[in-house]
């Protein structure tokens, strides 16, 4: 049933792309206009609303606020992308999603796209029909012990029972490292980090794995935080960013560029208080990212502004981290998480 | 004076009664001190953030500034009026078909009519009310209203699907007893999950049903379910002698059915139809796994936010006591018309 419903739709969203090129061409010679912007952008211009698929709660991603707003680093990126498409970061519907629910709400076009700290792997791209675009945030699974267990990495926990969250890759990957390291590791599985959290806080195991950043998150929870301690072993990679359907590339592009305008506007230090500035910039590189010289935006089927839009509404990606992860966040360190320039692992794309 | 001295032989009547309540006195004096202690004397009722409670007490200042999620979820601030006047009119239609018995056709008429009404409240979009998505709908309402919208619909359901089942027909009655075995053999969650997260791939592209109303149809299909059980075991309940005896006066069978056999089996039903409610409401907390913000969603989700981590435990006893006064003022409720209908019955 799934297969057929889905090659039903990749037969149709490539006609559909067809179809739009086609039309983009002919428009756009005869007008001069901009390119017809793809079936699922132009579907959220005609409803003026993005329907943005975000997480149902984890610190420093997506979370409600005291007044009831979402927060977070992934819950900016919807703003963003509303901001570069609809040029107004309130267009955006949230739709909370639970890990088994997430990937079925893109596939049936309840949401847009999903910005969920998904983690990008071969089998979602390949059998979800599913298209990852950027990493957002690079995490990788750790574990938090208690530092009375006396280990200093991993692969010197054997005996250990550990609690972490069911239906993810967390217990594959233990298992994993536990197989390829000859020691045995239990593990007591939980569905809330909450109460993996507290199971561990009751002695009903050593210590707690998750994604990195979840796990910054979990240890500031703790009642004693300085009996608890995360090993530098990362047992897994986890790129996490956006996912799209397959078979609107240009949909595609503009989640993508959009993550890039994020990174590449931290780069040239162009920060959501001093973007006016730039605004007289000679350097060539950044008029032509800030569409001071008109041309590049046209390509995806946006306009001029729009990463002026997108900075004055939400910042760069370096200003995002510090908000939500960083000083004013979970005080978790850059890492991974910061520019190539700096050591880490984002690399800003050259907007040419 | 006979109250003490019956409970003091119920406590300390033999060695084993006293050596039972010691132990169990002795645990409550070691639990309650402490129990006291976090929830009430080192407790913080007032603070900004987590890092403004003391430790070791609970922290109630978080349980109040996420009060509206946790209540009515993410429905607007300045919309909320519209949910309290539809609370008003159940309420206000309930209590009418409990205490007034002389207008009770009336007041259940309104009680049927509070669901159109209500929906029309909370949704919006017509009468120039704003339209609010029912995705944010959440917390205690939703719990309420799928409850409410489940109990209502699911008793005229049941009492049609006890009859069928009881009839001398077999297609019919072979219908209904698939349909209620198939209901009561399934899962909860597993056909909340169908319904949520697979049916939108069945369905057509465009055309997609509102993920709170697949959640109500699941609830209202199963709860008819139990329902009819509960009816059935009511009309067989009813001596046969009293069809007999209202068949030999010349009515007909709709008249057995409405006149002589429902009434009858509502007061024996009340019971069991109170007990499903208690249940359903709880089960209601169900929904929470599939993407729903209930009251159990709201919790588990108000504690993700950075300036309030880790305040599980209060979030959960705070819907505990929701659920817990719910639950009591629908077994008080039962109580009380039980009572109502007992007393027309036999109080001669």
């Amino acid at each position: 049933m799934r297969s057929k419903w889905i090659t039903k739709a990749r037969i149709s969203g490539v006609l559909l792309a067809l179809c739009a090129t086609g039309f983009a061409a002919t428009s756009a010679q005869a007008q001069g206009a901009l390119p017809a912007p793809g079936p699922t952008a132009a579907a959220i211009k005609q409803r003026g609303q993005l329907n943005c698929g975000i997480d149902t709660g984890i610190p420093g991603f997506a979370y409600q606020d005291g007044a009831r707003k979402w927060q977070g680093l992934d819950v900016d990126y919807c703003r963003a992308i509303a901001a570069a498409l609809l040029g107004d970061v309130e267009k955006v519907r949230f739709v909370p999603t639970t890990t088994p629910t997430r990937f079925t709400l893109l596939q049936s076009g309840d949401i847009d796209v999903l910005i969920r700290d998904s983690t990008h792997t071969f089998s979602r791209n390949a059998s979800l029909s599913l298209q990852p675009t950027a990493v957002n945030f690079y995490a990788g699974q750790s574990f938090m012990v208690r530092k009375s267990l006396n280990v200093a990495k991993a692969a010197e926990m054997n005996g250990a029972t550990i609690c972490t969250l069911a239906g993810s890759s967390l217990e594959l990957n233990i298992g994993d490292f536990a197989r390829a390291n000859n020691i045995k590791i239990a593990t007591l599985t939980f569905d809330k980090s909450e109460e993996a959290a507290k199971a561990a806080e009751a002695g009903r195991c050593d210590g707690y794995s998750d994604d990195t950043g979840s796990l910054a998150a979990v240890r500031s929870t703790m009642q004693k935080v300085d009996d608890w301690m995360i090993l530098p072993d990362n047992l897994s990679k986890e790129p996490l960013g956006p996912y799209v359907r397959s078979g609107d590339d240009r949909w595609r592009d503009i989640v993508y560029w959009v993550d890039a305008a994020l990174k590449t506007a931290e780069e040239y230090e162009i920060t959501r208080d001093n973007i006016e500035s730039f605004r007289t910039s000679t350097k060539p590189a950044i008029r032509r990212f800030l569409g001071l010289d008109a041309g590049l935006a046209k390509m995806i089927g946006l306009d001029d502004e729009w990463v002026v839009r997108v900075i004055k509404a939400v910042g760069n990606y370096g200003e995002l981290y510090d908000m939500h992860f960083g000083a004013k966040g979970l005080q978790l360190p850059r890492g991974q998480n910061n520019l190539y320039s700096h050591g880490g692992l984002h690399y800003p794309l050259p907007f040419r | 004076m006979k109250t003490m001295r019956l409970s003091f032989k119920a406590l300390f009547g033999s060695w084993f009664n006293s050596l039972v309540t010691a132990v169990m006195l002795a645990l409550l004096a070691w639990i309650v001190p402490q129990l006291w202690s976090w929830a009430l004397s080192g407790a913080t009722w007032i603070a900004q953030s987590k890092t403004g409670c003391a430790a070791g007490g609970a922290c109630w200042a978080f349980v109040g500034a996420k009060l509206k999620l946790f209540l009515y979820g993410n429905y607007p601030a300045e919309q909320e009026w519209r949910v309290h006047l539809a609370l008003a009119v159940v309420v206000a239609s309930l209590a009418g078909c409990v205490l007034d018995e002389r207008r009770k056709g009336r007041w259940l008429l309104m009680l049927m009519a509070s669901v159109p009404v209500g929906a029309v409240l909370l949704a919006g979009g017509i009468l120039g009310l704003v339209p609010v998505r029912t995705s944010e709908w959440g917390g205690l309402m939703l719990n309420l209203v799928l409850a409410f919208v489940a109990v209502l619909v699911s008793i005229p359901a049941g009492i049609a699907l006890a009859f069928a089942r009881l009839s001398k027909s077999r297609t019919i009655s072979w219908a209904a007893t698939v349909f209620i075995e198939f209901w009561r053999a399934v899962p909860l969650l597993a056909v909340l999950f169908m319904g949520v997260v697979m049916l939108p791939l069945f369905l057509p592209k465009g055309v997609s049903v509102d993920n709170l109303m697949r959640a109500m149809i699941v609830l209202v299909l199963f709860t008819s379910a139990y329902m009819a059980e509960v009816f059935r075991g009511a009309l067989q309940d009813i001596p046969t002698g009293q069809t007999e005896a209202a068949a030999a006066l010349g009515l007909r069978k709709p008249q057995v059915a409405l006149l002589i056999l429902l009434p009858q089996a509502m007061r024996i039903a009340v019971p069991g139809i109170v007990n499903i409610m208690v249940d359903l409401f709880k089960d209601t907390s169900l929904v929470s796994i599939v993407g729903l913000f209930d009251l159990t969603g709201v919790a588990a989700q108000s504690v993700k936010d950075p300036a309030w981590l880790g305040l599980s435990t209060e979030a959960y006893v705070f819907a505990a006591m929701l659920f817990f006064v719910w639950c009591l003022l629908m077994s008080l409720s039962g109580q009380l018309m039980e009572r109502r209908l007992n007393s027309r019955f036999s109080g001669r």
